[in-house]
């Protein structure tokens, strides 16, 4: 075993894995840019290193420092964690040519499984489903619409470089397509650099179910259940759970052994993800696979029981796997929330800033994975992913109930968060249903939130005057005695004291307007 | 004590009163007994006929916040015989609203010109941060009375950027 590792991330992420090397008996190191200085990971490590100034480019991506700051810290191997160089099959040979040991799946599974367009021609070959479509790309419209006719309508023009939606276009009919086709090439030349389209046929309101699979170092892949990942805006996963609503024993198994399939076909080791579409008659299609640990991982060690990071490790340091497919158990259910610093009142602008107050939920099936601290300054500089809040229970229903229990406790003062966007989602009635598919956080969100209640507003008036009375330091003496000092009782208190005892609200007022983030007097 | 509150768009008189256990507070004319405590910073506990509440408090570039229960209000406490709270009162409009930027950013389009009528929730200037465009938008129907920023300016969190009326 390993006796210090390097952790090449930051944020919620990079606790997550020092916490495992802490237990583990591993010492840890971080590294941190300029900004990060007081950042949580680096806060919890054993030993931290700078690796230079705020762009992620010339830190968190910096190959040369970071593998400088593994040298001079003695550390054996690499935690890549998810985002920055955890995909990124040149650094993983860097680390195996300096001998570090990148804890991830070797350079050459990374080439063939990591890329979209490879891993598609690959698999067509193996067998594996995929996506009706051409796997290369679109030399003329000629051949775009012999395609598109061979697969049916409607088809999905996109982007062989590409992703988040960028050099996508859906073509209903035949007559749409020379225009899409020439729209979907030139956006994709703008944000790629390379305008190549392929063509798909189009799933419309798939489901997204990915299965997590994990392998040793001698030939032994397992699958450990899937996760429901429907829940995006904007292609980006906000709420995710294991296992899905719609999965069933069989169906788990089928993707599951497809999934094995697909990582022995690249010789892959360590922890990674194939990423499905589900369509409506619960057919599923390969999309594509992420060769790392993914945000959403908690919720699968919550169902099967098994910490993945800690397996992670023990993979990197030649064990075997420690049980077999038979042993793994689905039990429970665990639904996670993404928590963002960004504004839903504001079209989910992003709102760094300094957290000026911090209460984190806890109690009966709660995990909160967190990378935040009271009194820190959420940087600009990177991505606003502040921690993930995740409920378990022994069904779906009880895990939704006490993850709507946390999301009541939860608060996060001075910047703003999306902790709004979840309880809308847990309390709609599809989403209790099960019912979710990709479009349905765009559909959600294209309807009113509804308005806090009423007679709070009367109480927030009250509180308004107290905190300004309690401001003055005399007025804080701690435990209950702030109030104790008193005035000569008057007569219109008795009476009030009658009557607070005897109702206990304020009656309806009208609210009027939505409290904006943009306001001031 | 006597204040006057702003809670969203509706504006209180409340007048507070230490009294044994806690604080008798008149509320437009309501009366009733509060118990109240700073359990920490930037949160009170409020007891109210037996009922609790827990209230967070935000002080941000744009204002006060209150937190509880599952709402969020924005708040503005005056004191009614302050100079301020004497014009107010005194004739002058108390609708006067000022638009700050929320976050460090440069103004990349005024929509709006002075005079120009607004809608509450309409968009009055686009702010660019971190390579998103946020449009600050008026927190009420009213007159644009004065747009304090141009294309290109660079501002900070809580500037003024507009004066609605």
């Amino acid at each position: 075993m390993f006796k210090k590792i390097l952790i090449a991330n930051r944020g919620e992420i990079a606790v997550r894995i020092i916490r495992a090397c802490r237990e583990l008996g591993i010492a840890s190191v971080a590294v941190y840019s300029d900004v990060d200085r007081t950042a949580m990971h680096v806060l919890k490590a054993d030993e931290a290193y700078p690796i230079g100034p705020a762009l992620a480019a010339e830190s968190y991506l910096n190959v040369p420092k970071i593998l400088h700051a593994a040298k001079l810290s003695g550390a054996e191997a690499i935690h890549p964690g998810y985002g920055f160089l955890s995909e990124n099959a040149k650094f993983a040979q860097a680390c195996a040519d300096a001998r570090l040991k990148f804890i991830g799946p070797s350079p050459a599974a990374m080439e063939i499984l990591g890329s979209k367009t490879r891993a598609r021609q690959h698999l067509e070959k193996e067998g594996v489903p995929v996506v009706p479509g051409s796997s290369r790309g679109l030399k003329s419209r000629k051949e775009a619409e012999k395609v598109a006719a061979k697969i049916g309508y409607p088809v999905m023009l996109k982007a062989a470089a590409g992703g988040g939606g960028k050099g996508m276009r859906l073509v209903h009919e035949p007559r749409e397509l020379e225009s899409a086709l020439e729209a979907a090439q030139s956006e994709a030349l703008r944000a790629f650099g390379d305008g190549e389209v392929y063509l798909e046929k189009a799933i419309l309101n798939p489901r997204h179910i990915e299965m997590q699979v994990l392998a040793d170092e001698h030939g032994n892949t397992v699958y450990l259940g899937e996760r429901e990942c429907s829940m995006q805006r904007r292609h980006q996963k906000v709420l995710e759970e294991a296992p899905s609503p719609l999965v069933d024993h069989d169906l788990r198994r089928q993707m599951g052994e497809v999934a094995v399939r697909v990582a022995q076909s690249g010789r892959y080791s360590n922890a990674g993800t194939i990423e499905f579409l589900v369509d409506q008659d619960r057919k599923f299609y390969f999309l594509e696979m992420n060769a790392r640990l993914q945000v959403e991982h908690p919720v699968t060690e919550l169902v099967t029981g098994l910490d993945l990071v800690h397996l992670q490790i023990r993979i990197a340091a030649q064990e075997k796997l420690p049980f077999r497919q038979d042993d793994v158990q689905i039990r429970g259910h665990a639904i996670e929330c993404r928590i963002y610093a960004e504004d839903p009142e504001n079209n989910y602008f992003p709102s760094p800033g300094k957290i000026t107050l911090l209460v984190a939920p806890s109690g009966p099936g709660v995990r909160h994975d967190s990378g935040i601290y009271e009194d820190w300054t959420v940087p600009s500089d990177y991505d606003p992913l502040l921690a993930k809040l995740i409920g378990y229970g022994t069904n779906r229903g009880q895990a939704v109930a006490r993850l709507e229990r946390a999301l009541d406790e939860y608060f996060v003062g001075g910047i703003k968060t999306n902790l709004s966007l979840f309880r809308r989602i847990l309390a709609d009635a599809d989403f209790r249903a099960g019912k979710v598919d990709t479009g349905y956080l765009e559909r959600l969100l294209g309807s009113p939130p509804a308005g806090p209640e009423p007679q709070q507003a009367r109480v927030a008036a009250i509180a308004a005057g107290l905190f300004a009375m309690l401001d003055s330091p005399a007025a804080v003496s701690g435990n209950g005695n702030s109030a104790a000092a008193g005035d000569s009782p008057s007569g219109w208190k008795r009476a009030a004291r009658f009557e607070a005892v005897n109702r206990t609200d304020f009656g309806p007022i009208a609210r009027r307007g939505n409290p904006r983030s943009t306001n001031s007097e | 004590m006597l204040y006057e509150v702003t809670i969203d768009d509706q504006t209180y008189r409340l007048e507070l009163r230490r009294s044994e256990g806690g604080w008798q507070c008149r509320l437009d004319g309501q009366d009733v007994h509060v118990d109240g405590v700073l359990a920490r910073r930037d949160v009170l506990s409020l007891l109210v006929g037996g009922k609790a509440y827990e209230v967070r408090r935000e002080r941000t570039p744009a204002g006060l916040y209150l937190s509880l229960g599952r709402g969020r209000y924005w708040a503005e406490i005056r004191d009614p015989r302050s100079l301020r709270g004497r014009k107010r009162r005194g004739g002058e409009a108390p609708g006067l609203k000022k638009l700050v930027a929320p976050m460090p950013g440069k103004v990349v389009r005024v929509l709006l010109g002075e005079n120009a009528e607004v809608e509450l929730g309409q968009g009055v200037l686009v702010v660019e941060a971190m390579k998103m465009q946020n449009e600050v938008r008026s927190p009420k129907k009213g007159v644009v009375q004065k747009i304090l920023a141009d294309v290109g300016t660079a501002v900070n969190a809580g500037d003024v950027l507009a004066i609605i009326e």
